[in-house]
């Protein structure tokens, strides 16, 4: 296989030098832009397999560059934000972005969504099989089995959880979640959501207090981690 | 005062109109008994009281109004504006002076007042930096001088042994972390302050927001003995996450910092006449009674403290409470340590009782 290549859209010499290193570190083929129209002129010539895109750009702001960008480019974008603004991050996840990270963030937690990124771009999207280390699920059949023993889900816990695992690693705004569950009326509704997210937590986690699948990300949705 | 003191130019004028217009009103229907130069007195009284809340312009409009009009109604020979002695000649004149006296001198003694309020707030606000930047300064500066000066030491490298490299990185970790926390207090400081914050309520499931909270101060809160206590059947509270989140945060870690290792940290949430009630409770100390009404106030460290915290964590904490219309309290427990109180009123849904879809 290929290094992976990705592309950085950050104004900030620093900050590309410290992503460039630290990627290069980790085999990956780096490429840098300081603006939105350089970075827009880069992914057209030579599109990468991930961008990390800047929200604060000098001439544009992030949201347009993603707007542009995937109305034709359909790779992972992971949006690095400079403050934990929530409403930035959702509106960003709900016009495209793959994920999102607060500067400043740990190397260890931007590899990971890297590589949670890219590995989806190199899966096959036919498995009708999830293995997630204690949970498996069954898309064909839909039967849920923790610990290898069926668990019993209602009609929506299952379609709930069985979005969730498609979409391992991947934050899900709560908008998102209930119109893809609930439908597109109940996207205000997020009461419905909190209280089957609850009661999926009591079914699938050994500690629902402590939960290891079904992550909170404060604010903005929630993340489904495999293990 | 204020409020009269705030109206509009235009209003101000038909307030000081009408005043005068009352006045001479009622001084019609009493005229008969204390005679028409008793009633320049009265008119003088309303033009004083009107110069302490009114601009110098509108208090000389009824100066002269209330001149013109004593004149017309209440100066023999009433009904015109002739004026039929000498000594009445000099009334109307000493009135019309007196009152002009009146108004100029209450305006000068009100901008007298207003700069020397002007003088004592800027005096305040220096107060305040001064004790903002000393806070800040050496809270800034501890983490950055270790990282400027583990930095250099592992620039000369070839000096140090493995193990000190390590211990620099490590140094060099901790307080970045420590600069990113005190920077996270002033931006939500800041935020609280600037007047366009705004709350973002939705529905929240307490027991998810206060694990999460919780969860993230492992590995440091494995070392505590910490009990959370929430009934079963807890509805769901509109809040906005994010900011109840930090309130719980700072809490946790004013705990943290206040206590031993070991000692208890409790939380417990309940629903009570419909509001949403916390409470954090640890066993350390508890707080000096003198203090507990400080604890909250900006820049505010008891005396002794332990060295990291900036003394923001507490009135962010209370900014953010308040924004929900909430109040936040702090008492000391019966035997040991503290208790913090959160209340706050809010929708309530108890849309969990409706099990299963």
């Amino acid at each position: 296989m290929n290094k992976a290549s990705i592309l950085i859209i950050d104004d900030e010499a620093q900050i590309r030098k410290l992503l460039t290193i630290t990627l290069e570190s980790y085999d990956y083929n780096v490429q840098a832009a300081i603006t939105a129209k350089e970075g827009l002129a880069a992914v057209a010539s030579h599109p990468p397999d991930l961008v990390l895109l800047d929200l604060g750009l000098p001439d544009e702001s992030g949201h347009a560059v993603l707007r542009h960008l995937r109305e034709w480019y359909s790779n992972p974008i992971i949006i690095l934000s400079v403050q934990s603004m929530e409403e930035d991050i959702v509106k960003a996840l709900d016009s495209g972005a793959t994920d999102y990270l607060v500067k400043p963030f740990r190397t260890g937690e931007l590899m990971a969504r890297i590589r949670l990124a890219l590995r989806k771009v190199f899966q096959d999207e036919n498995n009708h099989l999830g293995d997630f280390g204690d949970l498996i699920i069954d898309y064909s059949a839909r039967v849920v089995k923790k610990n290898n023993v069926v668990i019993k889900l209602t009609a929506t816990e299952y379609t709930l959880l069985a979005l969730m695992c498609k979409n391992e690693g991947k934050v899900l705004t709560h908008h998102y979640v209930l119109c893809q569950v609930w439908g597109p009326s109940y996207q205000n509704e997020s009461q419905y959501l909190r209280v089957f997210v609850a009661q999926l937590r009591k079914k699938i986690e050994t500690d629902p207090n402590r939960p290891v699948h079904i992550i909170t990300e404060s604010g903005v949705g929630y993340r489904f981690v495999g293990k | 005062m204020n409020s009269i003191y705030k109206l509009s130019k235009k209003n101000q004028y038909l307030v000081s109109v009408l005043a005068i217009l009352t006045i001479t009103g009622l001084s019609l229907t009493i005229e008969g008994l204390v005679g028409y130069r008793v009633i320049a007195f009265l008119l003088l009284v309303s033009v004083s009281v009107l110069a302490m809340f009114l601009d110098i312009i509108p208090v000389i409009v009824a100066a002269a109004l209330s001149a013109l009009l004593w004149d017309l109604l209440f100066i023999p020979p009433r009904f015109t504006f002739a004026v039929g002695t000498t000594e009445d000649r000099f009334l109307l004149l000493m009135y019309f002076i007196i009152a002009l006296i009146h108004a100029v001198l209450t305006y000068k003694i009100r901008e007298v007042q207003k700069e020397v309020r002007k003088r004592e707030d800027k005096a305040n606000a220096i107060r305040f930096y001064n004790t903002l930047l000393n806070s800040l300064s050496h809270e800034l500066r501890t983490p950055i001088t270790t990282i400027i000066g583990a930095t250099d030491n592992l620039m000369n490298a070839n000096k140090l042994s493995d193990g000190d490299k390590t211990e620099l990185l490590s140094e060099i970790s901790i307080a970045s972390m420590r600069l990113n926390q005190q920077v996270e207090n002033l931006l939500s400081m800041s935020r609280l302050e600037s007047g366009v914050f705004k709350i973002k309520k939705d529905w929240c499931d307490v027991r998810e927001l206060i694990y999460t909270t919780l969860q993230r101060f492992e590995p440091t809160l494995s070392n505590y003995r910490v009990s959370v206590f929430i009934p079963e059947n807890l509805p769901l509270f509109k809040l906005d996450f994010g900011l109840m989140e930090q309130v719980l945060h700072n809490l946790v870690s004013n705990a943290i910092q206040h206590t031993e290792a070991g000692t208890d940290i409790i939380v417990k949430a309940d629903c009570t006449d419909e509001k949403l009630v916390m409470t954090l409770s640890d066993s350390g100390k508890g707080f000096p009674v003198a203090e507990i009404n400080r604890v909250f106030d900006k820049f505010y460290r008891l005396q002794g403290s332990r060295p990291g915290g900036t003394g923001l964590g507490l009135s962010i904490a209370k900014g953010f409470v308040e924004a929900h219309n909430g109040k936040i309290t702090l008492t000391n427990l019966p035997l040991r340590g503290a208790m913090f109180t959160i209340e706050i009123p809010t929708e309530i849904s108890y849309l969990n009782h409706l099990k299963n879809e």
